[in-house]
């Protein structure tokens, strides 16, 4: 018993170690080949400046369809459409956030 | 009518002056104004067709950069060294206008422009259609030498300059052309004047030595005060005659100056004048200190003259005529008609008169200003409309 409520423990302060970026992109992005970082820049092809590009991104995922989806024809035919996220609206906010951070083109061109 | 032009209607009068130079400044104005506005049009006309000779070689240059920031856009994030070139400096800005990377060296950036100058550089905007690295917007920068701007400053002030000078002497002739009739008109009274004064000598002179002739006592009243009233008409054409003989033929002759005692001459005017002040029934006042001036006698004689006429002629009946002379310094004075502040400037201007009650061609004064002007004396006029005038000659 006392094995089972500290492997629980364990677990539970593990997942909430990591961010809702972490928590809630990253294990099924794994899975697809095109990576976060290349789909990130088929946003910035259509979408351009932050504001428009975080309110695109949160569409999608909100209400993904083939049509307003950022990937090539080719990729959505073979991998689908992901399923409409259910994730609070902080929750979200807060992902597409570390997102646009971590992939931004601001400040590293050199 | 042919009109022949003498020497003094050759110099242009004050009211002849105040309407050329008017005219002038507006013309003048009126040119400059359309000279800047056509140099301001010019201008902008050879700004427009050098950045449309740029174009062409800023639209080649932002080809370039969008096919490197392509390549960048693929290979982003193993490579991050933002694309340059040799000939030109350039920067990215996304849809919200927000830098994305800037080597420009004005960063004082138009988007509402294709081609614009800020500050010696030449910036050329192109929009993308697809945002490679999130790019809306590149902005290509070449550095502009601006001989071209200095060719066109040297095209205005040359150009402008002749312009300016071609309106100019178009303007005078205009104003010439305008100011002939009233001139035409000058010079005719003058040739009136002068064909006339010569008729009138003989018979003037006549009548004038038989009034001096006759024996006044034998007279009855009646005759001797219609003999007093010829007396003075007599006299005050003969003033008037010897102001337009001086203003026609003897103001040209040569002067012969000499040591005048004026309290002798001005006593003895006052006497020639003393019917005319009778008839008035005005009161001299005489303070007569003795004081000499070098000057030809004929002309001071015209001075005094009419300054005494005018006092005569523009006082009021029972009036004061006040005569002062201190050496250097001669005022004459009436309690008459006065003028208005506006209408001294005009005084001496000829044919000018204010007053039409009063008989004269307006020649009296003109005559005063060229001889005081003549012999640098210095007259000053002080009038108060309804209370009188005070002529104070210096010298």
């Amino acid at each position: 018993m006392v094995r089972r409520l500290l492997l629980f423990s364990l677990l539970t302060c593990g997942i909430y170690a990591q961010d809702a970026f972490e928590r809630n992109c990253i294990a099924c992005h794994q899975a697809l080949p095109a990576t976060l970082q290349e789909m990130f820049k088929h946003y910035l092809l259509i979408y351009s400046s932050e504001i428009n590009m975080k309110a695109g991104i949160k569409h999608y995922l909100r209400y993904p369809t083939k049509d307003i989806s950022a990937m090539s024809d080719l990729f959505v035919d073979n991998y689908g459409i992901k399923k409409k996220s259910t994730l609070s609206q902080k929750e979200l906010d807060e992902a597409v956030d570390i997102y646009w951070e971590k992939f931004k083109v601001f400040d590293k061109l050199k | 009518m042919l009109v022949s032009k003498n020497k003094v209607t050759n110099s242009l009068l004050k009211s002849e002056k105040k309407s050329l130079s008017r005219f002038l400044t507006l013309y003048i104005a009126m040119i400059m104004f359309m000279i800047l506005l056509l140099s301001a049009y010019y201008y902008q006309t050879q700004e427009k067709l050098m950045l449309s000779s740029q174009r062409a070689t800023l639209f080649k240059y932002a080809f370039i950069h969008t096919k490197r920031l392509k390549v960048l856009h693929h290979f982003f994030d193993e490579r991050v060294k933002y694309p340059r070139d040799p000939r030109f400096t350039s920067a990215i800005y996304d849809t919200d206008f927000k830098e994305i990377f800037s080597l420009l060296n004005n960063k004082n950036v138009r988007f509402d422009k294709e081609v614009s100058i800020v500050d010696n550089h030449i910036h050329f905007l192109k929009s993308l259609d697809d945002y490679y690295l999130g790019t809306k917007y590149i902005i290509i920068e070449v550095v502009d030498d601006g001989i071209w701007r200095e060719v066109i400053w040297k095209n205005i002030i040359g150009y402008g300059l002749i312009a300016f000078f071609i309106f100019l002497l178009f303007g005078l002739y205009l104003a010439k052309l305008f100011l002939k009739p009233m001139r035409d008109s000058i010079v005719l009274l003058d040739r009136f004047i002068k064909d006339t004064t010569h008729e009138l000598n003989t018979p003037l002179s006549a009548i004038l030595a038989n009034i001096e002739m006759m024996d006044t006592s034998v007279m009855i009243e009646k005759n001797r005060s219609k003999l007093n009233r010829i007396n003075i008409a007599a006299k005050t054409v003969s003033i008037l005659y010897k102001d337009l003989t001086y203003l026609t033929l003897e103001q040209e002759k040569v002067n012969h100056d000499e040591e005048i005692d004026l309290q002798a001459l001005i006593k003895n005017r006052t006497e020639y004048f003393d019917i005319l002040v009778q008839s008035k029934h005005l009161k001299y006042y005489l303070d007569l200190e003795y004081s000499t001036m070098f000057v030809d006698k004929r002309k001071i004689t015209r001075v005094i003259d009419n300054l005494i006429s005018n006092a005569i002629k523009y006082n009021k009946r029972g009036g004061l005529l006040g005569i002062q002379l201190r050496q250097g310094e001669l005022s004459i004075w009436d309690t008459g008609i006065g003028m208005e502040e506006s209408q001294i400037p005009f005084i001496f201007d000829r044919y000018m008169r204010f007053n039409h009650s009063e008989g004269g061609f307006g020649v009296g004064l003109s005559i005063v200003k060229k001889i005081i002007d003549e012999y640098n004396m210095k007259i000053e006029i002080i009038s108060k409309k309804d209370e009188g005038t005070k002529m104070v000659l210096r010298w």
